[in-house]
């Protein structure tokens, strides 16, 4: 079976090269899976989970604010932040999340307000993925 | 002739010397090592900068008319420039080459501190433009040897934010570019409008791409990390500049260090030589005063 070659690559380095048989993640308007033979295509991520399949087995990776970038057999995904399960601070994105919604519920401005957000919601996500 | 006295002192003057060079030599080491790190991490960011600037190139290049604030050359109100220095000196000319690049412009092209302002990060750079009262708007201070794109994230997307608020109307950054181990030249970099995206044409391939929702969410989103992107790299570059200034500073200073010992050494052996030869001369007056 044909397979697309997916790398995800940040500032720090890149995180995982493989094969794989499907990519699923979430863009900014909607969820989107991806087999080989995809049209080529770029589409920003949202701060969420993406999940590589091959065969039986399913990989999750934490992803923060980045985009996707498709050709018919290969995957890049280009990310300011991407882990692995096992790479996550459990304990740090706990307290990180702790630390947003204590702001959250300080009513400050809104350039803080949308900080605390997104802070919150990278932390969730990664609390979600390390689970 | 010097006397028996300056013999200690010149012992003195080795001892302390080289208990200076076992410094300076450590140094050089520790910098040597932080130096072949900070240059891998520069390697690894290279992947991400060169996907990132095809991919803007692409979309840039595949639609002319589409329009975004930060390809745009507007008229230059108030300019921003983007420092790197470092936290701790005992790095030879890499802060005085910046800075003396940075201040030399800065002094041709505004007469009044209106005009522009500065972001730097590293205390040197920032107790410079202290002192000399140019304005600081952002400033990041004890940054780690090796960072990585957290520490910087926030100023980065702070400094971008600027110009997209319309604070500043161009971004300038003034780093030490890592050619190799004995080598950083000073750089001056146009970074925001990112006018240089047209000239990147030939690197990007061209598979045509579906984009999803379109270029101009896409744009929105790619911007600003394209140009974190830049800052980021710039940090790199100049951290692994100062770790090789550091490493050259301190070869130099434990080179001279060893000449300084060696001289000293002579002229610890000629004075010994004086010393005895006058003892011998006192006895041998001695005798000839008793015949």
């Amino acid at each position: 079976m044909k397979t697309l070659t997916v790398s995800v690559v940040t500032p720090d380095g890149p995180v995982l090269e493989d094969s794989f048989d499907m990519v699923s993640c979430k863009a900014e308007n909607g969820e989107l899976g991806i087999l080989p033979g995809h049209i080529p295509m770029v589409a920003p991520l949202t701060i969420s989970s993406v999940r590589l399949k091959l065969e039986n087995d399913t990989k999750n990776l934490a992803v923060s604010g980045g985009f996707l970038e498709v050709r018919p057999d290969e995957v890049t995904i280009l990310a300011q932040t991407a882990e692995k399960p096992a790479d996550i601070d459990v304990e740090r994105a706990q307290e990180a999340k702790q630390r947003a919604e204590r702001r959250l519920q300080s009513k400050q401005d809104d350039i803080d307000f949308q900080r605390a957000e997104l802070a919150l919601n990278r932390a969730m996500n990664r609390l979600d993925i390390a689970r | 002739m010097k006397c028996l006295a300056s013999l200690r002192d010149i012992q003195k003057r080795i001892d302390s010397t080289s208990k200076t060079k076992q410094i300076t030599k450590a140094m050089e080491m520790v910098s040597a090592s932080k130096m072949s790190k900070a240059e891998e991490n520069a390697k690894s960011f290279v992947p991400y900068s060169e996907k990132i600037q095809e991919v803007v190139a692409h979309i840039a290049n595949s639609n002319m008319d589409t329009a975004h604030p930060m390809l745009e050359q507007r008229e230059v109100k108030k300019s921003g420039y983007f420092v790197i220095t470092s936290d701790r000196g005992l790095a030879g000319a890499y802060n005085s080459g910046v800075l003396k690049k940075v201040y030399e412009t800065i002094q041709k092209r505004h007469q009044s501190t209106d005009e522009y302002t500065i972001i730097v990060v590293g205390r040197v750079g920032y107790e410079f433009f202290q002192k000399r009262g140019m304005p600081v708007s952002k400033s990041i201070l004890g940054m780690a040897d090796q960072p990585n794109f957290n520490d910087i994230k926030e100023l980065a997307s702070e400094t971008v934010q600027m110009f997209a608020d319309e604070e500043i109307d161009e971004l300038t950054m003034y780093y030490n570019h890592y050619k190799s181990a004995i080598s950083q030249i000073v750089t001056a970099k146009q970074l925001l409008p990112l006018t240089d995206i047209e000239e990147m044409a030939g690197s990007s391939s061209t598979s045509q791409y579906e984009y999803e929702p379109d270029q101009e969410q896409i744009l929105k989103v790619l911007l600003p990390q394209y140009a974190e992107s830049l800052l980021y790299g710039a940090l790199l570059d100049g951290k692994a500049s100062e770790h090789a200034a550091r490493m050259t500073a301190m070869r130099n200073a434990t080179d001279n260090a060893n000449d300084l010992i060696d001289d000293l050494t002579l002229s610890y052996n000629r004075a010994r030589q004086a010393a005895i030869t006058q003892e011998i001369n006192e006895i041998i007056g001695g005798v000839a005063a008793l015949e």
